[in-house]
């Protein structure tokens, strides 16, 4: 939102004060100032000029050459304006002087000396007419500074208006001007008004049919209205604040809502009998005056001429009964209305106003009486020939309760943490509109209607409105004094940290983030399907839903890197969605997601390295041991012959797969892939295994090697189930090397005899190994020969 | 005799001469010095040796054996040194200016800033905690004070799910009920304040652009106890924030309203890069807007099970939210958002430290 610091101050005198400080308080204070802008400052040496005669350019078709009398002197200028003609008084600047971006210097154009500038209200930055040169009132003395007839010169700042969303009574000047005072310790100045002079007893018919979504709809009928044109300082402010100016009514109904943040419309007089405010039976067309026709839905309140609907109420009027320049009567609107409704209408009709916007905001129904009078008061000042035809009606079907705020000092002592004064507290209440009641350190506090609407109901409240005109800067600041007591570091945390330093560190991970629902366009490059699972609402299908999978977003960032190395591995730990809970909730879970790409490593070999870093996950952090188990394919891409399951002691925490060959063969030819998926919260649930420190042995152990011939389809741990570690001795089993030639598997054993009191003996490690060597026979193991 | 010796010694050098390793210094020696080496046959020739003569051809054969022995042995040494300085000499020098292999993974730079600044409040004595991505409309709305029909809530910004009542948490806000009445029994019972912070994923539904994301990091922090002031929080975000950016940072707020704080503050810091005067990074203003942050509502203590209807001050505290993704763009000079979640190695591989 602009606003002018001319208008500010009509209502709160700021003689003396430094402008720009001030603002920048402002900032501090209330809401953000986005930027300043000073009026006028670069328009100077303007003056009021009169164009004794106008002849024609001899080498131009449009071109005139002027005399005019500056009041000082009689000046050549050559102008191209259409309008120049003797007789008439322009705003011209002299040379030397400057409007915008032009200096004004002496020039030849096209061989005619020129000392001077005829200017548009443009030109000088009062509209944005450029039709022709201005013409003022001949009354005007010749080199009067056109800065003493138009206020040129002002400051206006522009507030963010995300930044005043929870304070509508700064919608308006009169609001802002409030700050202001308070900012500089005064209070602001009452608003003149004019009081209805009409004394018949006629009432403009108003019903309101809808009083959850109208709380108040006051109204008055003007007739006669003869004047058509606003005056220059309202016109030049609507500019400076964003506003054209159209026309008289139009003005000011804009001005009032810039003035006072109340939104009023005007219509046509002669276009309104009946007045009813209500949502539309049923849907239907309705064209605004924009003159766009729209769809009215049931849910959107209407203003109506009786059955007839004239306008969207709160966001826009009607082309049928739109004030044109010679409409001489009308009905005001001065209303007030459900603001959810009217955001909710507007987004609806995807036509946010002005007008919209303030009431979204939730207004102070109390206002509209206020503009009304407000209205009449400038409508006078302009056109005295104007007559009220009608009583001030006035319809208020939901006033807010009244509120007050009770509370002392010491409150505001301890949520502040420093002391601000009592009376600070009094007076500062005040100039923002709280009346307050001060006894000795107690306070009772009066919420003005026009906080009271959302924005200020408990003493919380009241601190904010205390602390930001006391000022933060101004703040002594200070720590807390909360007791010494330990925080450490979750065990998630701790674990989630663990993984990924052993990921980067030890296998040169590359850590992503990916999005939580699958994408189909990803999916399908690698010819996979959106599989069904919890999705977004509101939009279309296999769009927003969610990955039940980290491998879902996983392997098509695979397929995007490609190209970028042979060979690489990425992981992230994310949410993923397995459903729905019993109770219909989805089961969220937390995963960590591996692919392992390599185009110079098998399979195989990419394969035992995923069981490594598993193996190696589950050992650092728990100090367990990972078993495996293969298990059933449960999605598209994954491998039906190598798909396993992990488990720690029973308790599966997730799988590792290798890739369908369909879906691997999309991503590229001759390459590995190795998928590993784990469920972060399975595994935080396992107990690590405590640290069971064990005296080294003093006496030297015995290695004993054997060589195994493996059958077909027989897995290890089968194998393993014929010796038993921590038995007999056998301190530890390692498998030292693996033969397979395609036809033959064979790996070499080495068994690790130890005692912590003696030195074994042969014989009964022979023992230990004779027995296992029967073990393995039962199974069709034997010696490589 | 002494002509004898003399002539083998002669011999003795002129072979000795051409010995170059170690074994033929060794047949040499055995040549000369064994039980049927030269010199023993000199000393069997003693015994013809008249008795008073004796003595000294004795005498002679020893001194040469010495002689010989002591030849022996620097010849052995210098064999020695020749063949280190020949093993030293076919030695490679190596050169490690060649190009190596340098295995290293990388972190997500979230991850990375995310660390940093756990570590900062650990430090300070925070709770780091951890919060779902889905949530409910109470947790992430209701519970923060934001009423019905907020704007927050429509449909077009926040990312609704098909199950009952849930959606994409669209700020880590919603984890602070949560955090209340999971650390308010502590507060009351032994008087232990909550300090925790909780970063997390959010989700906005927004067209995505070089500065817009729909997936994004936040860390939301809260500090509650019985006197909690708007002069600590004060104090303690000039603290935390000189801590993140590794120097005296100016902070300044100003009034912001949102629905779960009241007072609310926009925090701003001093330009890091202008240092106040005005540059193209703080759009001339000397100020960069930082994080929202604020006392923390009445009405969401109350939902926390912090505060009571009839005591509803009893305990105060205040709340503050850091855009994690801003923060590690500022941080890493990061110019499109777009490289936190597209997965590009590329760039992602970039992000090596700690």
């Amino acid at each position: 939102m602009l606003v002018s610091m001319n208008w500010i101050k009509d209502f709160v005198n700021l003689d003396g004060e430094d402008l720009e400080k001030l603002i920048k308080r402002f900032t501090l204070s209330t809401a953000e100032v986005e930027d300043i802008f000073y009026k006028g400052s670069d328009v100077s040496n303007v003056v009021v000029g009169e164009i004794i005669s106008c002849e024609n350019h001899p080498d131009s078709d449009h071109l005139h050459v002027l005399k005019v009398d500056g009041g000082d002197a009689i000046y050549d200028v050559v102008c191209g304006a259409p309008n120049a003609r003797a007789g008439i008084k322009t705003a011209f600047a002299k040379v030397g002087g400057q409007v915008g971006d032009i200096k004004i210097k002496p020039a030849k154009l096209r061989g005619v000396e020129s000392n001077g500038m005829c200017c548009s209200e443009k030109e000088i930055g009062i509209s944005d007419n450029h039709e022709g040169i201005m013409e003022l009132d001949p009354s005007y003395a010749n080199g009067t500074d056109i800065k003493e007839i138009f206020p040129i010169d002002d400051v206006v700042f522009e507030v963010d208006n995300k930044s005043l969303t929870n304070r509508p009574d700064l919608w308006g000047h009169y609001g802002m001007a409030r700050e202001f005072a308070a900012l500089t310790g005064q209070k602001v100045k009452e608003l003149e008004v004019m009081e209805n002079p009409y004394t018949g007893d006629k009432t403009v018919d108003v019903e309101i049919r809808n009083n959850e979504l109208c709380y108040r709809y006051t109204s008055v009928r003007v007739e006669n209205i003869t004047k058509t044109q606003s005056l220059d300082y309202m016109k030049i402010r609507l500019y400076y604040c964003g506003t054209r100016a159209i026309n008289l009514l139009a003005d000011l109904t804009n001005y009032l809502m810039l003035e006072l943040g109340q939104p009023m419309h005007a219509f046509d007089g002669t276009k309104i009998g009946k007045i009813v405010v209500d949502t539309p039976k049923e849907n239907c067309k309705f064209t605004t005056l924009d003159g766009i026709e729209r769809d009215i839905t049931t849910d959107t309140l209407m203003i109506h001429d009786g059955d007839t609907p004239v306008a969207v109420a709160g966001i826009m009027g009607g082309l049928d009964s739109e004030i044109k320049d010679d409409t001489n009567s009308l009905v005001l609107e001065s209303a007030n209305f459900d603001g959810v409704s009217i955001r909710k209408s507007a987004s609806r009709l995807a036509l946010r106003t002005d007008a919209s916007a303030r009431y979204e905001k939730t207004l102070d129904p109390e206002m509209t009486m206020l503009a009304v009078k407000r209205f009449l008061k400038l409508l006078f000042d302009v056109d005295q020939d104007a007559q009220v035809a009608s009583l001030i009606t006035d319809v208020y079907t939901k006033k807010y309760p009244e509120l007050s705020v009770e509370f002392d000092k010491k409150f505001i002592d301890r949520y502040t943490g420093i002391d601000i004064s009592a009376d600070r507290i009094k007076n500062t209440l005040e100039a923002l509109g709280f009346e307050t009641k001060m006894d000795g350190e107690n306070f009772v506090s009066k919420v003005p209607t026009w906080r009271a609407t959302k924005d200020v109901s408990m003493k919380a409240d009241i601190v904010e409105e205390i602390t930001r005109i006391y000022g933060y800067d101004n703040f002594e600041i200070k720590t807390t004094l909360s007791p010494l007591l330990p925080a450490k570091t979750s065990k998630l945390r701790i674990e989630e940290n663990a993984i990924k330093d052993l990921l980067v560190k030890a296998y040169a991970m590359n850590e992503v983030h990916s999005r939580i629902w699958q994408d189909e366009d990803d999916l399908k490059a690698i010819e996979l399907e959106v599989e069904d699972n919890v999705k977004l609402l509101g939009f279309s299908e296999n769009v927003g839903v969610l990955r039940n999978s980290m491998m879902q977003t996983l392997l098509p960032f695979v397929n995007k890197n490609k190209n970028v190395k042979p060979d690489f591995s990425i992981f992230e730990v994310g949410r993923v969605v397995l459903g729905t809970n019993e109770d219909g909730t989805a089961n969220e879970r937390r995963h960590l997601g591996i692919v392992l790409y390599s185009k110079t490593e098998t399979e195989k070999t990419l394969y035992f390295r995923g069981v490594e870093i598993v193996n190696t996950i589950v050992d650092q952090l728990k100090h367990k041991k990972a078993t495996y188990e293969k298990i059933e394919m449960t999605h598209a891409f994954m491998h039906p012959k190598n798909t396993s399951s992990i488990s720690v002691k029973g308790e599966k925490i997730g799988t590792i797969n290798t890739m369908y060959p369909k879906n691997l063969a999309k991503i590229a030819k001759n390459a590995s892939i190795v998928m590993i998926e784990i469920d972060m919260d399975d595994l935080l649930k396992i107990e690590p295994k405590a640290l069971d420190f064990k005296e080294p042995s003093k006496f030297p152990g015995i290695d004993y090697d054997l060589s195994l011939v493996i059958p077909e389809g027989l897995r290890f741990e089968t194998i393993e189930r014929c010796w038993k570690k921590g038995r007999n001795n056998l301190k530890d089993v390692s498998v030292i090397d693996v033969y397979d030639n395609g036809k033959v598997k064979s790996v070499t054993i080495r068994f690790h005899f130890e005692n912590d009191e003696r030195t074994l003996t042969s014989e009964e490690v022979q023992e230990v190994i004779d027995k296992t060597l029967l073990n393995l026979k039962d199974i069709n193991v034997e010696l490589k020969v | 005799m002494k002509e004898k010796i003399e002539v083998l010694r002669q011999k003795f050098q002129s072979q000795m001469a051409e010995v170059s390793d170690d074994s033929r210094l060794e047949e040499l020696r055995l040549s000369f010095m064994s039980k049927k080496g030269a010199i023993q046959d000199l000393m069997k020739e003693l015994s013809q040796i008249p008795n008073d003569q004796k003595k000294e051809a004795g005498q002679l054969i020893n001194a040469f054996k010495q002689e010989v022995q002591s030849k022996f042995d620097e010849k052995k040494v210098e064999i020695a040194a020749l063949a280190e300085k020949l093993l030293l000499d076919a030695t490679e020098s190596y050169d490690e200016s060649m190009p190596s292999a340098c295995p290293t993974g990388s972190y997500h730079p979230i991850t990375l800033i995310q660390r940093e600044l756990e570590d900062i409040f650990e430090s300070m004595g925070f709770d780091v905690e951890d919060y779902n991505e889905i949530v409910d409309d109470y947790h992430c709305f209701e519970a923060l004070n934001i009423p019905k029909f907020h704007p927050a809530r429509d449909m077009q910004d926040t990312y609704y799910l098909s199950t009952p009542n849930q959606l994409l948490k669209s700020h880590t806000s919603a984890a602070q009920n949560h955090i209340m009445k999971k650390y308010g029994p502590k507060l009351k019972e032994s008087g232990r304040p909550i300090r925790a912070v909780f970063p997390g994923r959010c989700f906005r539904n927004e067209a995505i652009d070089a500065c817009h994301e729909n997936t994004f990091f936040q860390m939301e922090g809260v500090m509650i106890d019985k006197d909690i002031s708007i002069s600590n929080l004060i104090y303690f975000m000039k603290t935390m924030l000189s801590e993140v950016f590794e120097k005296d940072v100016t902070v300044r707020l100003r009034p912001g309203f949102f629905p779960f704080v009241e007072p609310g503050f926009e925090l701003d810091i001093q330009c890091l890069i202008c240092g106040g005067d005005g540059c193209p990074s703080c759009k001339n203003s000397g100020w960069l807007e930082l994080c929202p942050c604020g006392m923390i509502h009445p009405n969401v203590l109350k939902h926390g099970g912090i505060n009571t209807e009839e005591n509803p001050f009893e305990y105060t505290g205040f709340a503050f939210g850091l855009g994690l993704t801003r923060l590690a763009m500022m941080k890493y000079g990061v110019k499109d958002i777009r490289v936190f979640n597209e997965g590009d190695i590329n760039a992602l591989s970039q992000f090596t430290s700690k």
